[in-house]
């Protein structure tokens, strides 16, 4: 669509390609821009509503206009970095969990087509970009020159390392079953089957997946990297201003992209499944996108609701937990799916 | 660098947990000697929030003492004027009409129950459980408001005198404290199954910061410290005060002195509270609320004041000199506070100050136990016991 108004105003070849490029990542990256910052107002929202309270309420009507308040309050505010510091790591690190994230979006497809680089090693590329923002955070913890942030650091290193296994060893049987790393092709493959999507024959790895993923993005109630009552805010707790607010984005973009790969690996992306199409044909006329979006938010209000329940794991279990429980589940997992395609 | 190679030490990392910090509760100050994530050395440091209350009530009439109170443990300080009065009451040989008395039991109770309602509430928060806070905030929002119709009030009550309590009930502070009876035990099963049965919130507590039947009483400790460890001590059962020997109750006990048991110890204490409220209410008698003696204890109304010269000196009487018939001696009377055993420790000397005012405050021998609970534990259950301790800094550093 981008590409067909490029060209009829005149520009082809390799530069309307590259600008049609260039239009979709400025589309792709004010959508997640905008979606970090209703996320926020979203979880407020959601947790208050739990919690039996209102959430925000002040700025504009039922507190919508919040996150706008919010972004610009931390931009304005001083940045502050600790006298014993080491500046120039201290500086870059909130750039590498945001850029981190951010990547990942790169091979997300929102619907049939509109993705930024259709490659054929997608989920590799993403588990690779996704694991790179554990650097952000070592290195937030460590440059802080403070205890509580160092402890902050470590632990999230540990957790971060032993929940990457679980989570990429939790999508091979996704692999195995639609024979591709390209996104666009497992969601594809889903298609082939009546239920549509690869959550029922594959519950197992979408289980464990969807725990990992909890403790890939620091969320409740693996958030021990910045346990509130006891690091007190953990590896960002000597951060003010922007440099917060770019931790922040960072997490609400991740979960937005460990969303994107659930939907897209187990629920069929942007697609419904075949027999409820069947059942109502009327719904075909829907644009995928709205189907994602809403399955993302589904996911998303998952993360806000089980942050509003769980207490928080203690260290020693949540390594339990990855080492003992879930890799085994994951390989339990694949090896029950590699014997079923063999043989079937 | 070979020749460097004997040098390198491995030690401790310390850090110093408070005084602020989130889940100190106050203005605790924990010194914590680290290896990894296992806490080696656990040094509590008290006393950032000093006042000198027992030097100031030195300084004051036994009259003037009494608001001095409400600012130790100030989440119950209706138990803490209750205390206070009873240890008075008791220096001086005068008792409260039963009517008072019964409005003092049910008054303490509440207390107990917003003591409680704000531990579970906390307690809940530092391990992680959001939600639990604000749903306990809900119901203890209840109680200060039955608190606020009742004194006047919210928080800092000085609803007790020395003889008796201030004003009357009303019917309808009864009629609406009836109907929270009624409804609390009901939400607190609501909390209950936010965290009761969470896999999450077992591993959390169960078998942290176990203190076995011998090393609580060894270590003084008192409430439900004392028996979640499984040792039936309640100074309401077993050395009764007011009406609590006209009401009928059970002292929840636990088995193995870890944080879940106490929990659940608390959790049981406030259904106990709010059967005990409901029987005070059933059972109210009529009557005077402050006893006969009371001119000897209470200032004069202002009119009188204005217009009757004997009122006048009176009045001028209590306020220099305060309520001079105190008898020569000591006392110590003690109550059993939300926390543990609230003790008032009084020399008279026969003036209307006492000579020597001491407390013996439950957070503060609590405080104590904490390096007992902490060293070799993991830094996370350092938070748990903190949490499971309930301490007041308010009356730890008096």
């Amino acid at each position: 669509m981008i590409e067909s108004v490029i060209s009829s105003v005149g520009i082809n070849g390799f530069a309307g390609s590259m600008i049609a490029l260039l239009v979709k990542i400025a589309i792709v990256f004010g959508v997640v821009m905008l979606h970090v910052a209703y996320a926020t107002y979203f979880e407020r929202k959601v947790i208050g509503h739990i919690q039996l309270r209102l959430g925000p309420m002040t700025v504009g009507p039922h507190g919508i206009l919040q996150p706008i308040a919010d972004g610009i309050k931390s931009f304005f505010k001083e940045d502050i970095i600790p006298a014993g510091a080491d500046k120039t790591v201290f500086k870059i690190a909130p750039v590498i969990p945001v850029f981190s994230a951010l990547g990942c979006l790169a091979v997300v497809p929102f619907f049939d087509g509109f993705v930024l680089a259709n490659i054929n090693i997608g989920l590799l590329y993403i588990f690779a970009m996704s694991s790179l923002s554990a650097y952000g955070i070592v290195m937030a913890g460590w440059s802080s020159n403070s205890k509580y942030s160092f402890l902050g650091g470590l632990r999230s290193t540990a957790q971060v390392i032993s929940y990457e296994v679980a989570l990429g060893l939790s999508l091979v049987g996704v692999m195995i079953m639609s024979e591709s790393l390209n996104l666009t092709q497992i969601v594809e493959a889903q298609q082939k089957y009546w239920h549509g999507m690869f959550i029922i024959p594959q519950f197992l790895g979408a289980f464990v997946f969807m725990i990992a993923a909890f403790a890939e993005t620091n969320r409740a109630p693996f958030d021990l990297p910045e346990a509130e009552s006891e690091l007190v805010a953990g590896f960002f707790v000597e951060y003010s201003g922007m440099r917060f607010a770019l931790f922040y984005m960072a997490e609400y973009i991740g979960m937005l992209v460990m969303s994107a790969i659930s939907v897209l690996c187990f629920v069929g992306g942007w697609t419904l499944p075949p027999f409820v199409l069947e059942a109502f044909p009327s719904l075909a006329a829907v644009p995928g996108i709205v189907w994602f979006m809403l399955k993302i938010y589904f996911h998303v209000f998952v993360y806000y609701w089980i942050r509003s329940t769980l207490p928080r794991f203690r260290y020693d279990h949540l390594m339990c937990l990855g080492w003992k429980v879930l890799i085994p589940l994951a390989l339990l997992n694949i090896v029950i799916t590699a014997l079923v395609k063999y043989f079937c | 660098m070979p020749e460097q190679k004997g040098k390198l030490r491995k030690k401790e990392l310390t850090i110093n947990m408070g005084p602020q910090h989130p889940a100190t509760h106050g203005v605790l100050r924990l010194e914590l000697d680290i290896d990894g994530e296992t806490v080696v050395k656990c040094t509590p440091h008290v006393g950032y929030l000093h006042r000198g209350t027992e030097k100031l009530g030195e300084n004051r009439t036994y009259l003037a003492a009494l608001p001095l109170t409400d600012r130790l443990d100030y989440i119950s300080s209706m138990a803490n004027n209750v205390g206070y009065c009873l240890a008075v009451e008791r220096l001086f040989g005068i008792e409260a009409p039963e009517r008072a008395k019964f409005i003092r039991t049910m008054a303490s109770e509440m207390a107990r129950i917003s003591s409680h309602l704000l531990w579970l509430g906390t307690h809940a928060l530092d391990i992680g459980a959001m939600t639990v806070f604000l749903y306990a905030f809900k119901e203890r929002e209840w109680i200060l408001d039955l608190f606020e119709m009742l004194t006047g009030a919210r928080l800092t009550v000085t609803y007790p005198r020395i003889g008796g309590v201030r004003n009357d009930v009303s019917e309808e502070f009864l009629s609406s404290l009836y109907k929270f009876t009624d409804e609390f035990p009901k939400n607190i099963e609501e909390y209950e199954t936010l965290i009761d049965q969470n896999r999450i919130w077992l591993q959390r507590t169960k078998n942290i910061g176990i203190i076995t039947a011998e090393e609580a009483v060894n270590w003084g400790l008192t409430g439900p410290m004392l028996r979640g460890s499984g040792v039936d001590y309640d100074l309401r059962k077993y050395c009764p005060y007011d009406a609590y020997d006209k009401v009928d109750f059970d002292v929840p006990l636990g088995k193995n002195g870890d944080t879940y048991d106490r929990y659940r110890c608390r959790m049981e204490e406030m259904r106990q509270s709010a059967r005990i409220i409901r029987q005070c209410i059933e059972k109210l008698p009529e009557g005077p609320v402050m006893t006969p003696d009371a001119p000897k204890f209470t200032l004069p109304p202002k009119e009188r004041i204005l217009k009757d010269m004997e009122a006048m000196i009176q009045h001028f009487v209590l306020v220099i000199k305060g309520p001079v018939t105190a008898p020569d001696g000591e006392i110590y009377s003690a109550i059993e506070a939300p926390k543990g055993e609230l003790g008032f420790y009084f020399i008279s000397n026969g003036t209307g100050k006492p000579y020597r005012m001491r407390l013996r405050s439950p957070s503060f021998i609590h405080a104590s136990v904490l390096p007992l609970l902490c060293e070799g534990a993991l830094v996370a259950d350092v938070i748990a016991n903190i949490g499971t301790i309930d301490i007041v800094l308010g009356e730890c550093d008096r």
